[in-house]
């Protein structure tokens, strides 16, 4: 049970606060940010106790989101719940950031009262929800030219029209105005997220794929939805199904509300969305990866004259050509701990919109590439001046961490064939899929 | 800017709350209450409005409604004869037509925390209970509880329990567990709810009707069923066996505790629940949300303690990654340490290696100690490493690597000579006082094999005025006249300035004390301090910190997931209340023992080698036969450390206590010898200053406390 629930900024103004139980006072927020803020960095803040009240949170968007308890209950459930409701604002508020909770309060309140009673979670379903839930959310979309770009010549149909903008995922699900725009959308996204380790000498020492298919629903009325995936989908490691390459994952899990009685036979999820977003499917793959891992480095570390680090990288895009192209794309090299640089880098670049900075304060060079086609080769050469560098040190340079995010893209090879509406729905509807393969941690040894 | 002019503000809101043409429109008046809830969370104190907002909950919109009523719980406690007028409006929506007025209505009138609110609110709850619609019902159940929770000092209604018992059969499962939670908190008295057969078994075939949060708080009630034979233990095992695989981690935790509760007497199908449900734990500890990733990775670190072959094949899921934030990665290495084995540990190794060069010094040094420990098990390996370490010249990995040193001179004596050597060659200055006491332990103690080790020690003696740390100094004692011992030539000169300097000069009394003490001591003679000091540098038997045995499930099953690991405290914690407390009467009870000031291994092991034996007896009472974390955990209750003992099944078997007692120390050996009868114990002790009633309180309390153990065993 659950004696208070609050939300804080990150710099500790109070956003949300409600009491449940009337066993604590409202000061023991500020108590809380005090301890969050004043911990050591190797300390676990996730739960904290002060004299007898437990605080757990979780952060996200920049925010606290705490929940207080005298008992010694399930840490899965009390984090379970914190984490649903950050789905819950971001389904009903467009967005989870200190800017839309200060606009959407009085929402959040009201979805609170109906979430919890006297610390108890009634249900967190949206379905439920949203016949309680009657104050409308406010969204704040700024201005911005991007939106323009899919909106051709005398409103003619553009290439670009046919991609789903990156911000229509992120609107509240119950919107008046919604209905106006048209929006009937349904969009199903299969995220990947990428775990590598390249050891110094080019082996793969670790692979790793977490996987999700999230479906986020704005149809108003729910019906059948029918979702296929590969044919030759084949689970576990002994399974294998059809003749050519076969797409494999190691284990899986679905969300409760998914039927799957045609899984087995045709690979076909069945579920009735309910409005906001939700995970239908989770998967994961480890150690044998369909194909090679997507970037390989070279690096070169040389000693110069004196006191000065040489560093080459020459990095290779092994994705097939103009198919994908990375977004995002950011190198950092840590210099290792013992390493002391002085301020000043020199640097070539291979070409000129790429940029390059180092932070002596962590101790990383950090290298932005904008542009990273596929099958295209890049390289950088470092200078960093290390007062009393020696050889020893020398070998301590790296690991090389690379954070992108490949739209279009999975690692798995797990493709949607198809996403049927039954019955069909009335009026124009939308249905998107998306594919993104996430860096969790790309992480190459020199 | 609500802080500031916070009258006027409130001033402002009041004249507008009242202003009639803002009440007539209502977006205009539902703002205005929006700004008073809003200057509300931020902590401003807006009671002096109460009057107006109550003025405003007649309203019809529902939205103000809702505000209104959150405002009037915040401070219904501290104006109570104004919330009253609010009470009408409230029992008026009680029995309103619309089921979502009727509850919200009920649920906010139990919420306001006020005495005497319970004559208004007692006749709506139980109306509330039949009420048809199943919301206004999951509200009056809970507000049953509310009720209780009110005037505790009141007699708990017999027909409201009944009643709540009959609505387990509710058919809105919500309202079902609602009801468990409601008779939990009112009959907490009692022992909560009581979950018999038809009750549990009701609980179980409707588990699938719940939703997760409903299934796992239902799953941490059925833990108080007693299952009648071993039929219905495993009929209740197959109907939740889906769940232990649930994709809701709450639940499948919930599930895998269930079982192992309930399995407790079959070892094997406890193992069987824990391998099957090491699927959604894994995936915890991948999940996106690092505080769910952080909550499995301390179950799992608990888990491994009992079942590390299982988790051995995946423990690349356990590598540390670049984004992850420090308190992760600790955990990880803690849990990568517990699943090394013949085949992965080059893997695990150079994993841990990588992790040395972190620029988080205390992530580094976590990295190194993990290395460190693996060592005790495979020393050659990490001998390689951490030598090739101090080749960095950090000061931070090189004071993490003679800690380790010391501790593995100790547990692992085959690797004196490469430690010694690597030592030797040390070239560069230590800052901090753990690496420094660190290797003025190793000179002193190994002084014999380290060529070097009088000039080191010199320059610490000659830099004595800057040290600040005392513990340094007394170090750096202990270890001069040990050095002393073995090589006199090169050590008397700075001995006798260091002595000089200690007793003379030095403003710590433990350090002048500790110099007059030595002083006295060679005044004795050398083959006197020689048989004080120099006793063993190495014991393998002792298992400060190689506690490797596998516990069982069940030191650990009662208290998986709940808070208690995430606390990551000792075991010591959780056995506090299992054991009986100690007789207070009897012939110690006048004796008050301490564990403070807490004792060091390595001071105690000093102590142990500096004081002569003050008693040797055997004590008669029977082995209690249990864990020694146990004994260790039992032995705290009454004040009295276990430091350090050997691995549960070793003969002879060995623990040494310590306590204090009236200004005395204390230190016990206690040995368990197979030659003299199983049960056999001898007790040696030291004290310091010596004083025989204490002593003789100290072995009753250790009596009784071992009686009392064995009961609770046998």
């Amino acid at each position: 049970m659950i004696s208070q629930v609050f939300i804080l900024s990150s710099k500790g103004d109070h956003l949300i606060y409600k009491d449940f139980r009337g066993e604590a006072k409202s000061d023991v927020v500020n108590v809380f940010y005090q301890m969050v803020t004043d911990l050591p960095a190797d300390q676990p803040p996730v739960l904290m106790t002060h004299e007898g009240l437990h605080f757990i949170h979780v952060r996200q968007g920049g925010l606290y989101c705490v929940a207080t308890t005298t008992a010694n209950v399930s840490p899965f459930t009390i984090i379970e719940f914190l984490n649903r409701l950050t789905a819950l604002i971001k389904d009903y508020c467009g967005s989870l950031s200190e800017k839309s909770v200060r606009m959407n309060f009085a929402l959040i309140y009201e979805m609170l009262d109906e979430m919890l009673d006297y610390g108890y979670i009634q249900t967190t379903s949206t379905d439920i929800l949203k016949n309680f839930i009657q104050t409308e959310a406010v969204s704040s979309k700024p201005f911005s030219l991007f939106d323009l770009r899919s909106v051709g010549l005398f409103g003619a149909e553009t290439q670009q029209s046919k991609v789903a903008p990156s911000a229509a995922a992120s609107r509240p699900i119950m919107s008046s105005r919604g209905d106006q725009e048209g929006k009937n959308e349904i969009f199903v996204d299969v995220v990947e997220c990428l775990t590598v380790v390249i050891g110094s000498n080019g082996v793969l020492m670790k692979a790793d794929i977490q996987g999700e298919i999230r479906v986020k629903c704005y149809l108003p009325s729910c019906s059948e939805m029918r979702i296929g995936l590969n044919e030759e989908l084949s689970i576990g490691k002994s399974q294998l199904r059809g003749y050519g390459a076969a797409v494999r994952i190691d284990e899986c899990s679905f969300h409760q509300a998914v039927r799957l009685d045609e899984f087995e036979s045709y690979r076909i999820l069945k579920i009735c969305p309910s409005q906001g977003e939700q995970t239908v499917m989770q998967y994961q793959l480890c150690d044998d990866l369909p194909s090679a891992p997507p970037f390989r480095l070279f690096p070169t570390v040389e000693r110069d004259s004196g006191d000065r680090l040489l560093i080459y990288l020459k990095m290779r895009c092994d994705l097939p050509p103009k198919s994908v192209v990375p977004s995002d794309f950011t190198t950092n090299l840590v210099l290792a701990c013992i390493l002391k640089p002085t301020t000043s880098l020199s640097q070539e670049l291979s070409s000129p919109d790429q940029s390059a900075e180092l932070q002596p304060s962590c101790k990383v060079i950090q290298w932005e590439i904008p542009r990273f086609p596929g099958g295209a080769q890049l390289s950088a050469l470092f200078k960093v001046e290390v007062p009393g560098l020696s050889a020893a040190s020398l070998l301590e340079v790296g690991p090389v961490c690379m954070s992108f995010e490949l739209p279009k893209h999975t690692c798995t090879g797990l493709q949607i064939r198809f996403l049927r509406l039954s019955p069909a729905q009335p009026g124009p509807s939308q249905r998107w899929v998306r594919y993104l393969t996430h860096s969790d941690s790309y992480t190459i040894r020199i | 800017m609500p802080y500031l002019g916070s009258e006027e503000t409130l001033k402002e809101l009041k004249r507008a709350l009242s202003n009639p043409s803002i009440q007539a429109d209502r977006l205009r008046y539902r703002n205005v209450v929006l700004r008073v809830i809003r200057l509300m969370t931020q902590g401003l104190d807006v009671s002096p409005l109460f009057m107006e907002m109550v003025k405003a909950s007649a309203s019809v919109d529902m939205v103000q409604k809702k505000l209104l009523y959150l405002y009037m719980c915040t401070y219904a406690p501290l104006k109570p004869d104004l919330a009253l007028l609010a009470i009408n409006t409230l029992r008026k929506d009680c029995a309103d037509s619309n089921p979502m007025v009727r509850g919200l209505a009920l649920r906010n009138m139990c919420n306001l925390r006020m005495p005497g609110i319970t004559e208004y609110i007692q006749q709506p709850v139980l109306a509330g209970l039949r009420d048809k619609a199943s919301y206004v019902r999951r509200v009056a159940v809970l507000g049953c509880a509310k009720m209780q929770n009110l005037q505790p000092e009141a007699e708990i209604d017999g027909a409201v329990v009944n009643e709540l018992y009959g609505l387990l059969r509710d058919p809105d499962p919500v309202v079902m567990v609602n009801c468990l939670r409601a008779l939990e908190e009112m009959l907490k008295a009692e022992g909560g709810v009581v979950i018999n057969k038809p009750i549990a078994h009701h609980l179980l075939n409707r588990l699938k009707e719940l939703d997760s949060w409903g299934q796992s708080d239902t799953l941490t009630f059925l833990l108080r069923y007693e299952p009648r034979d071993e039929a219905e233990l495993f009929d209740i095992l197959n109907l939740l066996d889906g769940h232990l695989q649930s994709s809701h981690g709450a639940v499948a935790t919930a599930t895998l505790r269930l079982f192992l509760r309930l399995a407790a007497a079959h070892p094997a199908v406890q193992a069987d629940a824990l391998s099957r449900a090491q699927g959604p734990l894994l995936a915890m500890c991948a999940s996106a949300s690092r505080e769910l990733r952080f909550a499995a990775l301390c179950h799992v670190r608990r888990l491994l303690r009992s079942v590390a072959t299982q988790y051995a094949a995946h423990y690349k899921r356990f590598f540390c990654s670049y984004s992850e934030p420090g308190y992760i990665r600790l955990c990880k290495m803690d849990i990568l340490v517990e699943l090394v084995n013949d085949e992965n540990v080059a893997l695990v190794l150079e994993e841990l290696r990588a992790y040395c060069t972190d620029v988080l010094p205390e992530l580094a040094q976590a990295a190194i100690f993990a290395i460190g420990r693996i060592g005790q098990m495979y020393s050659e390996r990490c001998l390689g490493i951490l030598v090739s370490l101090l080749g960095l010249r950090q000061e931070h990995i090189t004071s993490a690597v003679l800690q380790t040193f010391r501790d593995l001179v100790w547990l692992c004596p085959q690797c004196t000579t490469a430690v010694c050597r690597a030592v030797a060659s040390l070239e560069d200055s230590i800052q901090d006082s753990e690496g420094k006491q660190a290797l003025i332990w190793l000179l002193g103690a190994h002084g014999d094999k380290i060529s070097s080790a009088p000039y080191v020690l010199e320059d610490y003696i000659d830099s004595l005025k800057a040290e600040l740390s005392s513990l340094v100094k007394l170090e750096l004692l202990t270890a001069t006249v040990r050095l002393f011992l073995s090589r006199p030539a090169e050590t008397q000169d700075m001995m006798g300035r260091l002595l000089h300097y200690c007793i003379e000069e030095e403003g710590d009394m433990c350090v002048r004390d500790r110099a007059l003490l030595y002083y006295s001591l060679l005044l004795c003679g050398v083959e006197d301090i020689r048989r004080i000091l120099g006793g063993p540098t190495t014991d393998a038997s002792l298992g400060v910190i190689a506690g490797h045995s596998e516990e069982p499930v069940d030191s650990w099953a009662p208290h998986f997931n709940t808070l208690e690991l995430l606390l990551a405290r000792g075991c010591v914690h959780m056995l506090a209340g299992r054991l009986p407390a100690p007789p207070s009467d009897g012939p110690h009870s006048s004796l008050s023992l301490s564990l403070e000031p807490a004792l060091s291994p390595e001071s105690f092991e000093r102590h142990w080698l500096e004081l002569d034996v003050s008693h040797v007896g055997p004590v008669t009472c029977p082995w209690p036969h249990c864990l020694p974390e146990a004994l260790q955990a039992a032995l705290q209750l009454v004040q009295i450390q276990v430091l350090a003992f050997s691995r549960p099944q070793s003969l002879p078997w060995k623990a040494y206590l310590y306590s204090h007692g009236d200004g005395t120390l204390i230190l016990a050996e206690v040995l368990r010898d197979s030659t003299q009868g199983a049960d056999h114990l001898q007790l040696t002790m030291k004290q310091v200053p010596r004083d025989k009633h204490v002593l003789q309180g100290f072995v009753a309390v250790l009596k009784s406390a071992l009686q009392a153990l064995s009961r609770d065993t046998s």
